[in-house]
């Protein structure tokens, strides 16, 4: 079983990159369970074809506690048998969400959620790794590969870099390894070869990238993805190689953070910065 | 020994105790402990108020500890709620003995323990919900409550949970004082911080908005005295016996109105400076009421403190003061006849909190004993400042001092009495020593006033001279 997290800029593209590649993998015959970590609970919902599906922590709150659920409450099965789940949590600025997150994984991990017939278990984890909550999923015996998405826009690369710092940490005293860049293409000028250059400077590859089609809004406002939306449009065999690239990638790294002067270098070198 | 020869064996001490330290951890303390020489203020060569290193065995509390346990838990109409998981409140319940009177759960609160309990979704969801509906269940039972304290626990400070609009909201719905207190434990290096963060909560929710009173022209107020088995009442006995009026205590068997209302005094009288200096300070700035620190332990320091009371009054308190003075120093000498034998020349180390390591000095000397070491958790430099004109050339001090330094400083300097909490009293007893909690009393006192006085050499005199201590052999002493 190979756990994945995946994380990147807030709004850059984390969930719909997931769910539609989660979908791919899949269709190659593989047994996926996704888990969304990230209290807005939108890492499913184009997989279960319907609104955000009842979370861990609000479940638990109902109940009472997180010990009064059942597994099946939380964990439902989607599109191609993909078992999806949300951690849940509180509304923007109140509470704690790093811990709901905590919470809610230890709960799938105690109540056998990850069956020995699992191929893939996929983390979608909210925005930047802000808080140990939500470095949660690459700690010690959970995710051991990280993808980022990112693209060619200077925030998202900024996040990329950021991210990179607390996978380093958690690398350093466990077995997290940093898999790659997904360019979620913003088509900004010369994203390809910026993103490639990112890559190295991070000690990793841009394992795809994925070009920017329209199709995916469409699935998107439909609650499905594109595999399942029109399986035949271009964009859909993108995921599908994505997915290949994933399930064949044996390019796991340490990664190497840059500081703030070497990353606006590497900006201006693309022309991104004017001097 | 001349006090030369003292003081050189004890600076010896110093060095062969912090010898066992790795090299920046003696550097760190070496500049916290000190010996009082050539009569000097040395306060600058005690570093106070200064982050405990880790490793480091500490007595000192939290700003939780000092603003639940120390200045508000006292106050005795107030319901006040720990906010948080259970047991920051659980082990800081009914542990202080701050005596109130009053009808337990009438006008009463200071025996009971409130709690939000929080949960593993209090801390995901936000607990300000839960603290409203605590804050309305509290009130209901207990419908005679004049406020409620809301007392942070460190979760709350993590998550950012809002108590102050709850705290707003709940004061205008129940029609009561509602204050919010942002003690978490991780904020300051010791309970000291919690005093200050207590004394900024009564100056912006209950100074000066509580039901005016006329100020009469004896009227006084005693401020930091938190009724430690019974003291307060000690002391205000003196204090109307010299014709003056006690009209607000802060915060030992204290209502909200004498906190709303502690400015409309002609005088305030603050015995623990240092938690609760603030408010003096404050009240003075703001509404020009003076202050003045006092200290009635012991006959002589009784004396020193009544007169310079009185002074600040007309000479009809002048009068009775001297009255006050003669009518109880008779019956103190009658207590130092008995006891002053029994006790002379026994030697005390003390290490305690806010004000004791200065003021009980002279009640022991009063007993013809000797304060040969002292120290404090949470002092700030000015607290040394001022122990400094109590103690003789001679005595070590130490800031914040570390188990192992305290257990070392003893058995080197062989003291008779040690006089500390209930973390130093097992260990110093199971050493073979006499030993008295200065923080408690341990469940005697009062020690204040001349109610007080015959009580604390009564008590020196049961510890230092009880036959239990010769039928064990401390381990040195062979």
């Amino acid at each position: 079983m190979r756990q994945i997290a995946i994380y990147g800029k807030g709004g850059i593209g984390k969930s719909t990159t997931t769910q539609n590649t989660v979908v791919a993998l899949a269709e190659m015959g593989r047994k996926v369970t996704v888990v969304g970590c990230d209290p807005k609970a939108d890492s499913t919902r184009l997989i279960l074809n319907s609104k955000a599906q009842t979370t861990v922590m609000d479940l638990a709150r109902e109940r009472g506690t997180v010990e009064d659920l059942e597994l099946e409450d939380v964990l439902v099965e989607g599109f191609l048998g993909i078992r999806c789940s949300e951690s849940g949590g509180p509304e923007p600025g109140v509470g704690c969400a790093g811990r709901g997150v905590i919470t809610a994984i230890n709960f799938l991990e105690e109540n056998g959620a990850y069956t020995s017939d699992t191929d893939y278990v996929f983390y979608d984890v909210l925005g930047d790794v802000v808080c140990g909550g939500f470095a949660m999923p690459i700690r010690e015996n959970k995710a051991k590969e990280i993808y980022i998405v990112t693209s060619g826009e200077m925030m998202a690369m900024y996040a990329a870099n950021n991210i990179s710092k607390g996978i380093l940490k958690y690398a350093l005293t466990g077995t997290v390894r940093l898999g790659g860049l997904i360019c979620n293409s913003r088509v900004v000028d010369k994203e390809q070869e910026l993103i490639e250059a990112l890559a190295k400077a991070l000690n990793t590859q841009m394992i795809h990238f994925m070009p920017r089609d329209n199709e995916v809004q469409r699935a998107e406002v439909r609650k499905q993805t594109v595999i399942q939306y029109n399986p035949s449009h271009p964009q859909a065999d993108q995921y599908r190689e994505l997915a290949r690239k994933i399930e064949n990638n044996t390019e796991l790294t340490i990664p190497t953070p840059l500081s703030m002067d070497e990353l606006e270098a590497l900006m201006m070198e693309f022309g991104i910065m004017e001097m | 020994m001349s006090v030369l020869e003292t003081t050189d064996f004890r600076k010896q001490v110093v060095e062969e105790v912090l010898e066992l330290y790795p090299e920046k951890a003696k550097k760190n303390r070496r500049k916290h402990i000190t010996v009082k020489e050539n009569n000097e203020c040395s306060s600058c060569a005690v570093k106070s108020n200064a982050k405990t290193v880790p490793g480091l065995m500490t007595a000192r509390g939290c700003a939780y500890a000092g603003a639940k346990g120390v200045v508000w838990g006292p106050v005795k109409d107030v319901t006040h709620i720990s906010h948080g998981p259970v047991g920051c409140g659980f082990y800081s319940w009914a542990n202080r003995r701050n005596l109130a009177e009053g009808e337990i759960g009438v006008d009463n609160f200071v025996p009971f323990l409130f709690t939000t309990d929080f949960q593993e979704s209090d801390i995901i969801y936000g607990g300000d919900k839960k603290l409203e509906k605590v804050i309305e269940e509290v009130v209901e039972l207990f419908p005679n409550t004049k406020g409620v304290s809301v007392l942070s626990e460190c979760p709350v400070g993590l998550i950012g949970d809002d108590i102050e609009s709850v705290a707003r909201r709940m004061t205008e719905k129940l029609k009561l004082p509602v204050i919010p207190v942002r003690c978490e434990g991780f904020r300051g290096i010791s309970q000291s911080l919690g005093h200050h963060i207590a004394n900024d909560a009564i100056r912006d929710h209950l100074i000066g908005k509580g039901p005016k009173r006329d100020v009469g022209p004896y009227d006084v107020g005693i401020i930091g005295d938190y009724n430690i088995g019974g003291d307060a009442w000690a002391s205000k006995k003196i204090l109307e016996e010299m014709g003056l009026n006690v009209v607000n205590i802060w915060t030992g068997d204290s209502t909200v109105e004498m906190l709303q209302n502690g400015h409309l005094v002609k005088l305030n009288l603050i015995h623990c400076y240092r938690s609760m200096n603030y408010m003096a300070r404050h009240m003075e700035e703001t509404y020009g009421t003076p202050w003045l620190e006092f200290n009635f332990f012991g006959p002589t320091k009784i004396r020193e403190s009544v007169l310079k009371i009185a002074a600040m009054f007309d000479d009809v308190i002048m009068e009775k003061a001297h009255a006050v003075l003669e009518k109880y120093e008779a019956e103190m000498q009658k207590v130092i006849e008995i006891y002053r034998p029994r006790l002379e020349g026994k030697k005390v180390m003390l290490y305690v909190g806010g004000l004791r390591p200065r003021h009980v000095v002279g009640a022991y000397e009063d007993l013809g004993m000797e304060v040969i070491g002292t120290g404090y958790e949470f002092a700030h430099g000015e607290d040394y400042d001022k122990t400094m004109a109590n103690i003789k050339d001679g005595t070590l001090i130490y800031d914040d001092v570390t188990a192992y330094e305290l257990e070392e400083f003893v058995n080197k300097l062989k003291p008779d009495l040690v006089g500390s909490g209930i973390k130093e009293k097992y260990v110093f007893e199971k050493m073979g020593l006499p030993f008295r909690q200065m923080h408690s009393w341990d469940y005697s006192g009062p020690y204040h006033g001349y109610q007080g006085f015959p009580i604390f050499a009564r008590d020196m005199d049961m510890a230092i001279n009880s036959p239990t201590w010769k039928s064990i052999k401390a381990p040195w002493a062979k």
